[in-house]
């Protein structure tokens, strides 16, 4: 059975986010998207990845994921971090 | 409706924070004064450390060195977080594209063997040496007092954690990234007999308790001999038959340390220069220390230099003392 | 000879390869010094670890990486401080009220950064293992980049607002700064173990999300460009802090069994340390912002309940269970605020920052927030307070409170299950007798009375004389104690604490702005123009 508890990641809202926003979007179809002053906050239930393939497509250049650290917030879940995807999850 | 906000007839009230007036005047401050003044607490602490019951949380007992003021320490370079990463960051770049430069022409691997084989038997068990620095300088972070001087050791702990990482680097290089060369700079470090005088000296470092004998033994006498041994005449010595290659990676190593030096040199100055005690420690801890290290340094340089090694440390040696006499210790 | 061309071609590393190649093996077993006398504090608390490399770094970053990604982010944050500093972004706030939050922030949270960069230097120095020195060292100098840019972003605030100038003085002597101060130095004069249990697991993963993000969401809202970018770029350390936070729990889980109700005890303990802690924070973000994102009941409600939950529900596995007392703060969400704002009020004389009432606009939101509490208890009292001010004889009370002899907070908390009695725990050690808030801090106190014991309570400072500026004269006529002890601990009689509408503040605002120091209750001078 998999953990369905919430995983999260808050980043700042400005326009180098949009890409990664849409991206978390398509990726990951339950994602709950929560705008705040200044802070976009998108919850998902167990798991949640951010492929950078789908942030490339969006952002037309080449994006190291370890950029998400310049407008990252925060997050909450264990992470996995690898060059192609930044997962956020719970384990069973 | 219209905000108008008068800013141009608001005048500050204050022009910095009243600690900072204090000591340099009600003047705009520094972003490196800001946080490298005052900012460590220095009364009613709460509890006893469980770590320390003797001692206070923050103590300055925790070196014979005794300052009116330990804020008279600061760095000369000024590096606030913002500075110090940022200068880093910058000069990691120019060094990105030299280590790129060097990995795409092989620079390093097309090197004869013997050659390959003696980089790595003089550079590789430094990697464990910049380790042990950084666990040195991190024992200044936490144990040292006030935040200029806990400020400045954290960034030199994080830059010899760098360092080791840019030693590694250069070891992927000759090794063409199998990282066969680490595990033989292990191994040397660990056993070869050449090496086993520097590696006693800094474990000797890791039970010694007074931060500031670490601060002069680690960063002024070891390094201000490892340094210009390996990176200046090592260097040179392989520069001599096989061109600049491998310079061109330690470069950066050498810069470094001649920033840092700065730091370095101006806290040992201005602690020796603060009373005759103070004096006498820091002669006495520079002393030993710079024999220990000339010692253990011997072996490693016949190993790798043969005849020339007399006159290379030497050379060492005597760069190390003049500089040491700039400080006012007198050798 | 030269091996050009017959050279395989280097194969490319992937990024878990590459940290694994850099790091590895960096440290070594010594031979020529004991490891007991290199590693002197690790065994003292019972944690038991038998291997160390079974720690594993999420964030794999290498120092270039590192100095890359944090360089960036500063010169980000700094182009915004810059911009803020030239624009004189301070007026563009909502109101002068905002500001005394930043008092708050500046006085008593810059201390717990540098401190906590204290206690991460120490174990970055004295954990055995590779991996968690280098975590260690890189969350060291992490806080000390929150220091620094606390100290920046807030600054130029101080050249135009009173109440900050002498930030690290009063962090030293302030009563209610007592309350960071202690926290943190419990925390760092703990063991290792004890002390990353403490800051990585139970206050920055569990807790500090409520400091930096609906707070620092507030401060956007009100207009303080310069604060939010701090705030947010600091907490971007924090994720990978927390991501830590939960990296050490499950080491030290896994490595022995025995090391549970050891880091059970510790979750207790620091998660209702941090709890009390943070009511400072429900009180700014319920009082102090003039324009509110989410109430405190609501933030605890998202971060504690609903993140801490999925947490724990994740640790449960490991035989770790909910902090204890976790009912508690659930029941308390619909009152601390309240009651903290009281406490501020009702003693605004001896506070470094002036005070306020709740306007009627404030009170309908509250209504609409605490719909259990706020109307019962505290509307009634606010309205009060607001008719002895109408009358000019506003309330005050100056005694000085009780304090708790663990959390440093007056004892004016309330019974869990009943809003109108006051909590009074007590218990008797070595013949004295001590006070607490609250069974939490009680049980704290009762585990370690040894330590607590030491504990630098401003209040019996103050009462034993040990709170008065050198060179005062306690036998003098004209000698006021509590005068001496404010001016002990940096505060300005007079100028500092008070009530808003008759604060300097208040009236330069004014005079610099044209708009009112309170948003809600009209100009207190002639400097604001009607603009309608
Ligand atoms: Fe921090
Ligand atoms: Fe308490």
């Amino acid at each position: 059975m998999s953990n369905i508890q919430p995983v999260f990641i808050a980043l700042q809202a400005n326009n180098d986010t949009l890409p990664i926003i849409e991206a978390i979007c398509s990726d990951n179809p339950q994602a709950q998207v929560n705008e705040y002053p200044a802070m976009v906050k998108i919850n998902c239930p167990g798991r949640m990845v951010i492929r950078r393939s789908s942030v490339e497509e969006r952002m037309g250049r080449d994006f190291d994921l370890r950029e998400l650290q310049i407008n990252l917030i925060s997050l909450a879940g264990e992470v996995d971090e690898s060059e192609d995807e930044f997962v956020l999850f719970w384990k069973a | 409706m219209s905000v108008d906000i008068r800013t141009n007839s608001v005048k500050p009230i204050r022009n910095t924070f009243a600690h900072l007036a204090r000591r340099f005047g009600d003047k705009p401050a520094s972003r490196y004064q800001e946080i490298a003044y005052d900012v460590q607490s220095e009364v009613n602490f709460h509890y006893k450390p469980l770590w320390d019951p003797d001692g206070e949380i923050y103590d300055k007992r925790r070196t014979a060195i005794t300052m009116a003021d330990w804020y008279a320490l600061k760095d000369p370079r000024q590096f606030y977080y913002g500075s110090y990463t940022t200068t880093r960051a910058k000069q990691q770049d120019a060094l990105d594209r030299q280590l790129d430069f060097a990995e795409k022409r092989d620079l390093l691997r097309q090197l004869p063997e013997e050659v390959r084989a003696q980089i790595v038997f003089a550079l590789l068990p430094l990697r464990h040496y910049e380790w042990g620095a950084n666990m040195n300088n991190c024992f200044i972070s936490a144990y040292g007092y006030g935040t200029a001087i806990t400020q400045a050791a954290i960034m030199a702990t994080t830059d010899r954690l760098g360092m080791a990482q840019h030693i590694s680097r250069i070891g992927l290089l000759v090794d063409g990234n199998s990282g066969e060369s680490l595990t033989r700079g292990r191994a040397l470090w660990i056993d070869d007999p050449a090496w086993q005088g520097l590696r006693r000296r800094i474990e000797r470092l890791f039970v010694t308790r007074d931060w500031f004998e670490v601060m002069v033994a680690q960063n002024l006498a070891l390094d201000g001999l490892v340094y210009p041994f390996f990176f200046q005449q090592f260097d040179k010595h392989i520069a001599a038959s096989h061109g600049t290659g491998l310079s061109t990676l330690t470069d950066y190593l050498l810069r470094w340390h001649e920033e840092t030096a700065k730091w370095v040199d101006a806290t040992v100055k201005t602690a020796a220069a603060e009373n005759e005690q103070n004096r006498a420690a820091i002669v006495g801890w520079f002393l030993a220390w710079r024999e220990a290290g000339i010692d253990a340094l011997k072996p490693i340089a016949e190993r790798v230099l043969g005849d020339a090694a007399e006159a290379a440390l030497g050379a060492v040696a005597a760069q190390l003392d003049a500089r040491a006499a700039k400080l006012g210790l007198k050798v | 000879m030269a091996a050009d061309g017959d050279l395989k071609p280097i194969k490319k590393l992937s990024l878990k390869e590459n940290y694994a190649l850099l790091t590895r093996g960096l440290g070594w077993e010594p031979t020529y010094e004991k490891k007991e006398e290199i590693f002197r504090t690790i065994d003292f608390e019972g944690i038991k670890i038998h291997d160390w490399e079974k720690w594993e770094d999420p964030f794999r970053l290498t120092m270039d990486a590192y100095w890359k990604y944090q360089g960036e982010k500063e010169r980000k944050l700094y182009a915004i401080i810059d911009a803020f500093q030239q624009n004189n972004g301070q007026f563009n706030v909502t109101d002068a009220r905002y500001v005394q939050a930043l008092k708050l922030f500046l006085n008593g949270i810059v201390g717990l950064e540098y401190a906590s960069h204290r206690g991460f230097n120490i174990l970055g120095r004295e954990f055995p293992g590779v991996g968690p020195r280098i975590a260690a060292q890189m969350q060291a100098i992490d806080e000390l980049r929150h220091a620094t840019t606390q100290i920046h972003a807030i600054s130029h605030y101080n050249r135009f607002f009173e109440g900050m100038a002498d930030f690290p003085h009063q962090f030293d002597r302030v009563w209610y700064l007592s309350i960071p101060k202690s926290f943190f130095e419990d925390a760092v004069s703990s063991g290792p173990f004890e002390f990353i249990v403490a800051i990585s697991f139970a206050f920055e993963y569990v807790l500090t999300n409520l400091a930096f993000m609906p707070w620092m969401s507030g401060a956007a809202f009100n207009g303080d460009m310069s604060t939010v970018s701090f705030g947010f770029s600091a907490q971007s350390d924090e994720a990978r802090h927390m991501t830590l936070g939960i990296e050490v729990i499950k080491f030290l889980l896994e490595q022995d069994p025995d090391n549970v109700p050891l880091v059970q005890k510790w979750i207790d303990k620091w998660f209702w340390r941090g709890y009390r802690l943070l009511a400072l924070l429900a009180t700014m973000m319920d009082y102090m912002l003039p324009k509110r994102v989410m109430s405190w009941s609501e933030a605890w409600t998202i971060y504690y309940e609903e993140n801490g939950g999925a947490l724990f529900a994740d640790l449960a596995r490991y035989g770790i269970r909910p902090p204890k007392y976790a009912d508690v703060t659930i029941k308390e969400k619909q009152r601390v605020s309240h009651e903290m704002w009281s406490i501020f009020y009702s003693v605004r004389n001896a506070v470094g920052f002036p005070v306020w009432l709740p306007s009627a606009e404030e009170m309908d939101w509250f209504s609409e927030k605490y719909p259990d509490t706020f109307d019962r208890y505290y509307r009634p009292r606010f309205e009060h307070w607001r008719e002895l001010e109408e009358k000019g004889t506003p309330f005050t009370n100056m005694t000085l409170p009780q304090l708790c002899q663990v959390c440093q907070w007056p004892c004016i908390y309330t019974e869990p299950d009943d809003p109108t009695e006051f909590v009074h725990r007590e218990t008797e050690y070595q013949g004295e007798t001590f006070h607490f808030c609250s069974d939490g801090c009680k049980d704290i106190f009762c585990n370690e009375p040894e330590k607590y014991v030491h504990a630098w309570l401003p209040v019996h400072q103050i009462y034993q004389g040990n709170c008065f500026p050198e060179g005062a004269d306690p036998t003098a006529p004209d000698f006021n104690p509590l005068v001496a002890a404010l001016q002990y601990m940096g505060i300005k009689p007079g100028v500092d604490g008070g009530l808003m509408s008759q604060h300097v503040d208040a009236s330069r605002w004014e005079q610099w702005t044209s708009r009112p120091a309170n948003l809600h209750e009209g100009a207190i001078t002639q400097a604001v123009r009607k603009t309608t």
